[in-house]
């Protein structure tokens, strides 16, 4: 039996696997110690259950446990990352890389940053969402410090070359950065393999919980260091002070661990069931695929429906299938995604696009009711569409004419 | 967002009254056409005038825009039915807004709208040689939507 509302929004959040919760639930009254407490045993069950968190967060992206610096999510991650790099390697420079497609966390302390002196360079992307490499390694000057480039895009899962980023960052003593949110449990990373220096991620992404999240900080060639951004304790190796999330923790733990497990028949299963969501939308006519399709995550697609408004769209099913659009008509004026503009699409498309994100708990009974629900809705609002009904007609959308007052 | 949308606004998404497409070419109807910038909005609104009296015997619409704009042309094309060209000139914006009770972000929106009415009028004065509406068309006395159409 199909369950409503139907979730396809996985990028923006999963829900806790229950193997998770079980293995979380000991943490909130009965082994509810301080990590730091170090003279009990309370603390010493806390603290042992954070040290094997620790390990199966590291084991997930092939980093040492001492690597993993615990955090309450992805972006206090990318702030402290890019934060204290920006503070401990002031006497080298100032200068950071990054694309114009990140996530507002790392856009956002890029703006910040700014305001301290630190000079940025916002590295366009083609139609496919990917940076120019030559461009990259011609934006790096001396005073360059920090590359700092997502893993794989939140709103269209397309998935950078990393490898071959940090390679160049690496040819010229620049750290490299990755927010690996959308990637890590998803598609394989390895810090080692991919190069990476820092990476942020987030417990609630991988079926964990919200407020748990990890930033790793390479300890050998290069051994890194971030200035801490929070006065306290001295926890995390003095790179985050704050009494540890442990429940949250064992979750991120747990999770990180099942994904591992989980995440190659999982990517497999995921990447079917979207190839058929997505083969079934594109024969509705003037519907694009935004961004790569090669090089991008197993259970990710977006797409542009022309003629046909993102928010009036999900309006149509938002009961009953969850999704999310580029468009968000919220002020004053309606301000398409940056990352779809970013890509090169015009407003109107951008406006028209829909992220569909599948996860461990899609079934292919849901996935068949989103492609009629959508598909009706696309023609019921192009039935009323008077862009559709110029198109239509062959109306060449550059000579109508448009009333004057 | 959207849950704070009036029961109306679905309402009228849902089961838009009065979607369709009139004769532009028929001196009876009079159309307007009005888009934003990058064509995220594009709302079209056609009259049907009777030449005598000039009442508006028929109104039509087709909106591309989010569903509170939808909505919007949709019961503004109700309203428009059996009002004379001049009483229909007088449409303000904020009518519509309380009609649906939009919040402000979807205020742009009726914006859009009432030039359509107003250009619609205007195309279908054209065509019948009379002037068209002045620049400052204030309206004297604001219309109730929320009243002739519960």
């Amino acid at each position: 039996m199909l369950k409503l509302p139907v979730y396809l929004d996985y990028n923006a959040t999963t829900p806790c696997d229950p193997r998770v919760v079980e293995a979380m639930l000991p943490y909130f009254s009965e082994t509810f110690g301080n990590a730091s407490s170090r003279n009990h045993s309370f603390g010493w069950a806390a603290e042992a259950a954070v040290d094997l968190a620790r390990e199966q967060v590291a084991a997930l992206i092939g980093a040492d446990p001492k690597e993993i610096i615990f955090t309450s999510g992805a972006t206090e991650a990318d702030n402290l990352a890019m934060k204290g790099v920006f503070e401990m390697y002031a006497d080298k420079g100032n200068h950071i890389i990054t694309t114009e497609i990140e996530h507002k966390a790392v856009l956002d302390t890029c703006k910040h940053l700014e305001k301290l002196g630190a000079e940025v360079t916002y590295l366009k992307v083609n139609s496919e969402g990917l940076p120019d490499l030559k461009e990259l390694e011609a934006a790096i000057t001396p005073k360059t410090i920090l590359v700092s480039i997502m893993y794989a895009n939140n709103e269209i899962g397309v998935i950078n070359p990393i490898k071959e980023i940090s390679a160049i960052a690496k040819k010229h003593g620049v750290l490299m950065m990755s927010d690996i949110s959308q990637a890590a449990g998803k598609v394989p990373v390895d810090v080692n393999r991919d190069g990476i220096d820092l990476a942020a991620f987030s417990a609630h992404k991988l079926y964990g919980t919200k407020g748990a999240g990890a930033l790793y900080v390479r300890r050998k060639s290069p051994r890194v260091k971030v200035t801490a951004q929070m006065d306290g304790g001295g926890h995390e190796r003095g790179m985050r002070s704050g009494t540890l999330n442990v429940p949250g923790i064992v979750a991120f733990g747990k999770a990180c661990e099942l994904c591992q497990q989980e995440m190659e028949a999982e990517g497999q299963r995921l990447a079917a069931l979207r190839d058929k969501l997505e083969n079934a939308l594109l024969q509705l006519e003037e519907t694009v695929v935004n961004g790569s399709k090669t090089n991008r995550l197993p259970h990710a697609t977006n797409i542009s429906f022309r003629y046909v408004e993102g928010e009036a769209l999900m309006m149509g099913f938002n009961k009953n299938l969850a999704l999310s659009s580029g468009s968000a008509c919220t002020s004053a004026s309606p301000e398409p995604s940056y990352v779809l503009k970013g890509l090169g699409l015009s407003d109107d498309m951008a406006h028209s696009s829909i992220r569909f994100a599948l996860g461990r708990f899609t079934t292919e009974e849901e996935i068949d009711y989103a492609i009629q629900t959508v598909t009706d809705t696309v023609n019921k609002l192009r039935e009323i569409s008077p862009l559709w009904e110029m198109f239509k007609e062959g109306a060449d959308m550059s000579s109508i004419e448009w009333s004057r007052l | 967002m959207l849950m704070a949308y009036a029961e109306r606004v679905l309402d009228y998404y849902n089961n838009p009254r009065n979607a369709g497409t009139l004769d532009k070419s028929s001196p009876q109807v009079g159309t307007g056409l009005i888009h934003v910038p990058e064509y995220i909005e594009v709302v079209r609104i056609q009259i049907e005038v009777s030449p005598k009296r000039h009442v508006i015997m028929d109104a039509r619409f087709k909106t591309f825009g989010c569903g509170a704009a939808i909505a919007a042309t949709s019961i503004t094309t109700e309203w428009l039915k059996g009002k004379t060209i001049e009483e229909a000139a007088r449409l303000d914006h904020m009518d519509i807004v309380e009609a649906l009770s939009l919040p402000p972000a979807k205020i742009h929106a009726t914006i859009l709208i009432e030039d359509a009415v107003k250009a619609a009028i205007n195309d279908y004065r054209f065509k019948n040689g009379l002037e068209p509406l002045k620049e400052e068309e204030v309206p004297e006395e604001g219309y109730e939507l929320e009243e002739e159409h519960n």
